[in-house]
């Protein structure tokens, strides 16, 4: 029976069963979570309920808050602004603000997630072509040319332990100085900062690959150098690149966000966070997350697709 | 002009000097290592600092290093103050948090094939997302203090550490492992004198991935509200009021704060897994 099951249904099962097991424990903390607010929100309507007064309530545990008042409890699990939503609720709002309003034919409304999450992916992809076109041909030179090697690659390294979010404000600052007046722009410099250095390490690892046994067979072919690039060294990256692709597009997914976070932003995901946080509608900051980490899965998928495509063309066994 | 002039001289001195010494027969010793990408860090500053001085830069949009050295001496009281908020309340202790819950985790699960099988991927999944995110979550959660901070920080660096360390004690091979039942090794045995010292490199690559995610979780967290000190504060309030030399010291300390942070980890590394072939000399 089991043999007839395809080995990736197989490997579908303890994934889903985990996913079960994390979003039944969500629902279980909405109740501890939510207690207080639901405590408040019954008060104000006028129930009776045990302690009286938040401020009374709020040196008392919310086990014993939950023990004392369970008729409350479920009013935790339909709260406007909830401390923590149920998963339920997430999905509606994230329902409510892409499916619902394309349907309407309003998807490129200011309301509407897709919009946002457009806005952020145009800068992700901005990000990560000039981080990867940076990151390639600093490997390239770094392979080539010694002193580029010895000067560049420790300043590389040094550059990722700088947290670039203290410079993010600085970089809007001065583009904004210099004229630039799209937001985008700023955005994609500080995701191009996070996603050049996986691509540059990647390269460099990938355009090393060859080894010297090869490299001499292309030179008693009489190869020239631009030849021996383009036959040996660059097809023989390609795994290294893919591999260091993926966890660029995320990482410039997140130098986006950041981006967005700290500078005003007004359209962009990390803007919907903002603004859910500035005006206290704490399910625009979930659904805004959730949207983020689908477009993350999609980007990674996506580069995933391509390798594989790839590695099938070029005859390599993935 | 002339300031230009000598950056540009200068830089074509520096490039030619680190050419020669990178193709010279000194090239492998570690003065010269040391010595040339230190010249090329040189070169940049002076590029800025004669950048700045010769096209007239307004020190509002960009100061010149010098005037971020003077600043940065001058107010070492206040950034003593903000690296204590961010950097030891807020990222070194919701670091500690999660590297100690994430290899505990994946002890835990590791002891089942099948949560492997499925927190693995779903590690993977989360370690790739912007989880910055969750700092205005967090910070309405545990307040404005370093509490919130350290929160945002501990789920920044729990996934990376998990998935490394659950990859890491699969790297002991089944021979190995049959030597240590043959010495009738119990399982706490195996896990602490073979496994875990032969996870040690998987778990040290994600602790410097993790490092730098430590710093940009506490200072982002401090966007989203802070008392009135910690460097994301600083920067914030110091872009607003225009006092942009004592923002690019701030940078400064959160670039040496953050390199020192690598540099230990690297060091530690160094120590622990010794018998590895990537630090063997």
């Amino acid at each position: 029976m089991t043999k007839a099951v395809p080995a990736w249904v197989r490997s579908l099962i303890p994934i889903l069963s985990v996913l079960m097991v994390l979003l039944a424990i969500w629902y279980v903390a909405v109740a501890p979570m939510n207690i207080r607010v639901a405590l408040d929100q019954a008060e104000r309507a006028g129930e009776v309920v045990v302690p009286e007064g938040s401020v009374v309530r709020r040196d008392i545990s919310v086990w014993r808050l939950m023990l004392d008042n369970p008729g409350v409890i479920s009013g935790g699990y339909d709260l406007d602004r909830p401390r923590l939503p149920t998963p339920a609720q997430v999905g509606q709002e994230l329902w409510k603000t892409t499916g619902e309003m394309a349907m309407k034919g309003r998807a490129w409304s200011k309301r509407s997630l897709i919009y946002h999450a457009w806005i952020t992916l145009q800068s992700t992809l901005w990000g990560f072509a000039l981080g990867t076109s940076l990151g390639i041909i600093g490997a390239i030179a770094i392979v080539y040319s010694r002193v580029a090697d010895m000067s560049l690659m420790p300043w590389a390294i040094i550059s990722q332990t700088i947290p670039i979010v203290a410079l993010a404000p600085m970089i809007i600052v001065l583009s904004s100085q210099m004229g630039i007046d799209s937001r985008g722009v700023p955005k994609a410099i500080i995701s191009a900062y996070l996603c050049y250095f996986p691509v540059l390490v990647g390269m460099v690892k990938g355009l090393r690959a060859p080894d010297i046994s090869q490299l001499d067979l292309l030179k008693t072919y009489d190869a020239t150098g631009l030849q021996s690039f383009l036959k040996l060294r660059l097809p023989a990256s390609l795994p290294y690149l893919f591999t260091s692709l993926k966890v660029g597009i995320a990482a410039a997914l997140v130098g986006t966000i950041v981006g967005e976070l700290p500078t005003g932003a007004i359209s962009g995901l990390g803007a919907r966070i903002l603004i859910g946080d500035q005006f206290g509608t704490p399910l625009a900051i979930w659904a805004a997350l959730f949207m983020a980490a689908i477009l993350a899965g999609l980007l990674v998928s996506l580069l995933d697709g391509l390798q594989r495509f790839a590695a099938r063309r070029m005859g390599l066994k993935t | 002009m002339s300031a230009v002039g000598f950056a540009i001289m200068f830089w074509l001195g520096a490039w030619a000097l680190n050419t020669w010494l990178a193709n010279s027969r000194w090239r492998g010793t570690r003065t010269v290592r040391i010595f040339v990408p230190a010249l090329f860090g040189i070169a940049l500053l002076v590029v800025w600092e004669d950048s700045v001085r010769g096209f007239d830069v307004s020190p509002v949009i960009l100061p010149a290093p010098s005037v971020v050295a003077q600043t940065f001496v001058a107010s070492l009281d206040i950034l003593w103050i903000d690296f204590v908020q961010t950097v030891i309340k807020g990222a070194i202790s919701g670091f500690a948090i999660g590297v100690t819950a994430g290899i505990l985790c994946a002890i835990a699960i590791d002891r089942s094939g099948f949560l492997t099988q499925g927190l693995l991927p779903i590690g993977n999944f989360f370690a790739a997302l912007p989880i910055v995110g969750v700092a205005p979550i967090m910070v309405n959660w545990f307040g404005f203090d370093w509490h919130s901070k350290a929160a945002v920080v501990v789920v920044m660096v729990f996934f990376p550490i998990l998935v490394n360390t659950v990859a890491g004690l699969r790297a002991a091979d089944a021979l190995q492992r049959d030597l240590m039942r043959t010495y009738a090794a119990g399982y706490l045995q195996t896990l602490f004198k073979l496994r875990l010292p032969a996870a040690m490199p998987f778990i040290f690559n994600g602790l410097k991935i993790v490092t730098t995610l430590a710093l940009i979780g506490a200072i982002v967290a401090e966007y989203f509200g802070s008392p009135t000190r910690g460097m994301g504060f600083r920067i914030s309030t110091g872009v607003g009021s225009l006092s942009i030399d004592l923002v690019w010291a701030e940078i400064a300390v959160a670039a040496l704060a953050g390199t020192a942070f690598y540099g230990l980890v690297a060091l530690l590394e160094k120590r622990v897994t010794f018998w590895h072939p990537s630090q063997r000399q």
